[in-house]
């Protein structure tokens, strides 16, 4: 699999979501920070099953880089996708990339 | 029915649902539940809380006054008063039925006395005792001037205060030679004169009524010769238990009346109990509330099998009088005493000691009583401190010891507070639940948010882990500093990142101190997803879209503009409850063309997205209504167009009704208007939801200029000062001295700031601009409104419709996908 451009990262609105189609059909949620880096999980929020994730408020919980799900807000850590309130639950994380001023990333995740 | 352990379910009737009565059934449902009872009530309405009658009149309704749900367990029969007692078949009639008893309980309360002097039941005469008493009181005082209340004791300076919150004169006459004989001295009630003098009310002790002469205006005698002029006069002398049906069923009565009790409450006959102010406990009458609760516990647990003794009655009291504190507990004399004295602060204080002046015995509070919890708990033991400190104000600042008795309605000590705390009860509403203190008289919750704030719980006001602050801390950080972007903010008070709690209201607080639009720059990243798309999230993540429709006033021209978009869009549409139209279903695409058509015909956003200004509903008024006394609608659209766009610490919804039919609901509403014939009642802090609140009445018949400015200082107050999702109802109760404090501030201007409310409300007036055309004129704004970054012009195949009804509703999706194991690739 090869690595995806997306956007220029002038697109992005730091510290906010965006949601990016994928060539199987399937949605990303691309979060750039106001530190330079660009995390990539799965849009779905597994609790409501809406493509929704990108459309969440970003920060920290201890340290860690998160999103919480408009829908309900449980917390995603975005490095892993891993849900920091119910640890039975994870969405896909997808490696991310700059590349000449473009947001790159790795579709269908290990 | 036979109950599990083969013993008959106990068959328990009991006489009187009254505050007492209620708590009797509670106890005993607790211990056995399998107990029958059936509860014989004379008033029409479930059990209500009496100590706080006068509340009636300050805006309080019956069902605020009201002592919990009835228990669906218990068979209530309401305005059933049992007639007659049959002992020898154990069974109670009353007009409509026989209840046989294996226990019958008393709980039939007291009456008023009313002093045996010609006239006292002429027109215009009255008791206070129960919610008809009050309300026959209310109709009666309409348009009258002045009140005479007989009865200088508690109940007759609640009276008094009843008759000045009903807009009349007062003047109380009291036999003894001060006031509150039972509970002060002669320098206390001196005291207390004074202050209630300040207030207007005339007092005149010493002095017995001796007739009343009916006529146009009632004339009152008296013993000096003297006499009144009135419009009405209220009997407050006192109360005698109500024990008729214990006298004619031939039981032990106490020397001074009242059905006999041993200290088990138990009377002559042993199947029948009796609890409360009817019982003479070992020959004595209590007409305190606290020591009714403990027969009422008493009893449950003997008729539960149990062997509970009374433990003596404390009646110690400690109430706020007409704004005035008034305490007393233990001994009223001794053999040495110590006083305080301070006419113009118009406290008092004494202390009665032991003649080693080494053991507190009692003491008299007057005009501050602060200390109270302290010298209470100390009664019987050594003198808690230096007497000069004790008396001087600074009393109350001493800790508390464990044993203190905090609430004493219900008789609860700080260490059950304490242990509440540590349980994780960490707010006033959860230690209400789970140890009833403050839940009687209320005047415990003071002390109880002390309690709160010295368990450390003071800290769950941090908003995060973001912010050690809270919400209201926050917003003068921001106004005082001048904050103006979120990363100052977090940078200079905060740690981290912040998170989904901090970040919406530093954007509700800086769009409330700033102008601009609330997607501009670093804000857009702060808003949830409802205000960064200005649409309201739904399940499927599609999006609603709700038009302001000012006071439900709408054109056909209007109406069939959103009949058409809604159709060339294919939205669901429903009336909302706030009188407005919603169009759901619309992908976030679709959000910028839809209001395009929208802000072209003259619409303008909601709000509907935002904790905000929502609308104010309205009915048809003087417009068309044959009823009306006021145009509300003229009034709802004015007050809506003046807060639109109004951030807050959550939703605010509001309601102009026409006449007093109330049609718009605006009682329930976070402000409700009502029109009078003279012009508006406002009433703040109702609310619907899963707690709904009443609003209570603030300001009476004012003028639609005076109405506005209320409404200004009362939205900006809340705006600033309220937690993060505080609606205004929790808000006013957590205010230290509620709704009264609120009036302090806003009315009366006792903080000063007044002048800065009404300047905020005015920059928030001027600087209001349409959110959404203000997202269609800017095309960086506009560019966000796409579903993919990567394909703005595809729409997300995950919105999907089926039909119902005519209708597009989401298709319904396999419930939570799979749930995962991480998987990320290094």
């Amino acid at each position: 699999m090869n690595w995806l451009r997306i956007c220029e990262i002038t697109a992005l609105l730091p510290e906010r979501g965006t949601a990016a189609l994928l060539p199987d059909g399937t949605q990303a949620a691309l979060f750039p920070l106001s530190d330079g880096r660009v995390f990539a999980l799965s849009n779905l929020d597994p609790f409501s099953g809406a493509q929704v994730l990108s459309r969440g408020v970003l920060g920290d919980r201890g340290g860690v880089a998160t999103v919480a799900s408009p829908m309900h807000k449980q917390v995603f850590a975005l490095h892993s996708g891993r849900c920091l309130d119910d640890e039975r639950v994870a969405v896909s994380a997808y490696p991310v990339r700059l590349r000449a001023g473009f947001v790159e990333l790795l579709p269908e995740p290990a | 029915m036979i109950a599990m352990n083969g013993n008959t379910p106990k068959r328990v009737v009991v006489c009187g649902d009254g505050m007492v009565g209620r708590r009797f059934t509670e106890e005993l449902r607790r211990r056995d539940p399998a107990a029958r009872i059936t509860v014989l009530a004379e008033e029409s309405r479930p059990a209500y809380d009496r100590v706080r009658l006068s509340a009636f009149f300050d805006g309080a309704t019956t069902e605020d006054l009201l002592v919990g749900e009835p228990d669906p367990g218990v068979d209530l029969r309401l305005g059933e008063p049992a007639l007659t007692i049959d002992r020898e078949n154990r069974t109670v009639h009353s007009a409509q039925g026989a209840y046989p008893y294996d226990h019958l309980v008393l709980a039939t309360g007291s009456f008023p006395f009313v002093p045996p002097i010609p006239g006292a039941d002429a027109d215009g005469c009255f008791v206070y005792r129960t919610l008809d008493d009050l309300e026959a009181l209310r109709e009666f005082a309409d348009g009258k001037k002045h009140g005479v209340v007989v009865g200088g004791g508690l109940l007759g300076l609640e009276a008094a205060n009843a008759l000045l919150l009903l807009g009349l004169a007062a003047e109380v006459v009291e036999f003894a030679p001060h006031l509150m004989p039972a509970q002060l001295d002669p320098a206390g009630g001196a005291v207390l004169r004074d202050h209630i003098a300040r207030l207007g009310i005339g007092v005149h002790c010493g002095t017995a009524v001796s007739a009343v002469v009916p006529g146009p205006r009632l004339a009152l005698e008296t013993s000096g010769g003297g006499g009144f002029t009135t419009d009405l006069v209220v009997f407050a002398a006192g109360i005698r238990p109500r024990d008729a049906l214990a006298r004619e069923a031939g039981l032990a009565l106490g020397e001074r009346g009242g059905v006999l009790v041993d200290n088990s409450c138990r009377t002559s006959d042993p199947a029948i109990w009796a609890v409360g102010e009817c019982a003479a406990m070992e020959g004595v009458c209590f007409g305190l509330v606290a020591p009714g609760y403990t027969m009422a516990e008493v009893a449950a647990e003997r008729i539960a099998g149990g062997a509970a003794v009374f433990p003596g009655a404390d009646t110690a009291t400690k109430l706020k009088l007409l704004g005035v504190d008034v305490a007393s507990f233990g001994a009223k004399e001794g053999p040495l005493e110590a006083s305080y004295l301070d006419p113009a602060e118009g406290v008092y204080a004494r202390l009665v000691l032991s003649d080693d002046a080494s053991t507190l015995l009692g003491g008299i509070l007057v005009g501050d009583a602060d200390a109270y919890p302290v010298l209470r708990s100390a009664v019987g033991g050594p003198v808690p401190g230096r007497l000069a400190d004790l008396l001087a104000k600074d009393g109350g600042e001493r800790e508390l010891p464990g044993s203190a008795q905090i609430c004493s309605c219900n008789a609860v000590t700080k260490d059950t507070i304490t242990a509440a705390i540590a349980d994780g009860h960490d707010d006033v509403a959860a230690l209400k639940k789970c140890t009833r203190a403050g839940t009687t008289c209320g005047s415990c919750v003071p002390l109880l948010k002390r309690l709160l704030d010295e368990s450390g719980v003071a800290q769950a006001k941090a908003l995060c882990e973001h912010f050690a602050h809270s919400r209201a801390e926050l917003f003068d950080i921001v106004r005082v500093r001048g904050i103006a972007t979120f990363s100052e903010l977090i940078a200079g008070h905060g740690t981290g990142r912040g998170c989904d709690v901090c970040k919406p209201v530093a954007a509700s607080i800086l769009a409330s101190l700033h102008n601009g639009h609330v997607l501009e720059s670093e804000r857009a990243s702060l808003q949830d997803t409802n205000d960064h798309f200005l649409a309201n999230l739904q399940r499927d993540g599609s999006y609603s879209v709700v038009p302001r429709i000012p006071g439900g006033e709408i054109t056909p021209d209007k109406l069939i503009v959103i009949g058409e978009i809604a159709r060339d869009f294919d939205l669901y549409t429903k009336i909302t409850g706030g009188q407005r139209i919603d169009m759901f279903g619309a992908r976030v695409d679709q959000l910028p063309v839809i209001w395009r058509r929208l802000v072209d015909a003259g619409f303008e956003s909601g709000h509907a997205y935002g904790k905000a200004l929502r609308t104010v509903k309205s009915c048809v008024g003087t417009t068309w209504c044959r009823y009306g006394v006021q145009d509300s609608v003229r009034l709802a659209v004015d007050l809506e167009l003046r807060y639109r766009g109004l951030r807050s610490p959550h939703k605010i919804k509001a309601g102009v009704s026409g006449c007093a039919r109330e049609c718009a609901e605006a009682r329930s509403k976070d402000f409700g208007v009502i029109a009078t014939e003279n012009g508006w009642n406002l009433y703040l802090g109702g609310n619907g939801g899963f707690t709904p609140r009443h609003a209570r009445l603030f300001a009476s018949d004012v003028d639609t200029e005076t109405l506005v400015r209320l409404i200004d200082r009362f939205l900006m107050f809340y705006v600033r000062t309220a937690d993060r999702l505080q609606r205004t109802a929790a808000w006013i109760e957590a205010l230290d001295g509620g709704l009264d404090y609120l009036r302090e501030v806003i009315v009366d201007d006792s903080l000063g700031v007044c002048a800065e409310l009404d300047a905020a409300m005015a920059r928030h007036v001027e600087s209001y601009a349409d959110e959404w055309a203000g997202v269609l004129d800017d095309p960086v704004k506009l560019a966000r409104f796409a579903s993919f970054v990567n394909a703005p012009e595809t729409p997300d195949p995950s919105i999907r419709f089926t039909r119902e009804r005519g209708q597009p509703v989401p298709e319904s999706r396999p419930s939570p996908v799979p749930l995962g194991i991480p998987a990320v690739r290094s």
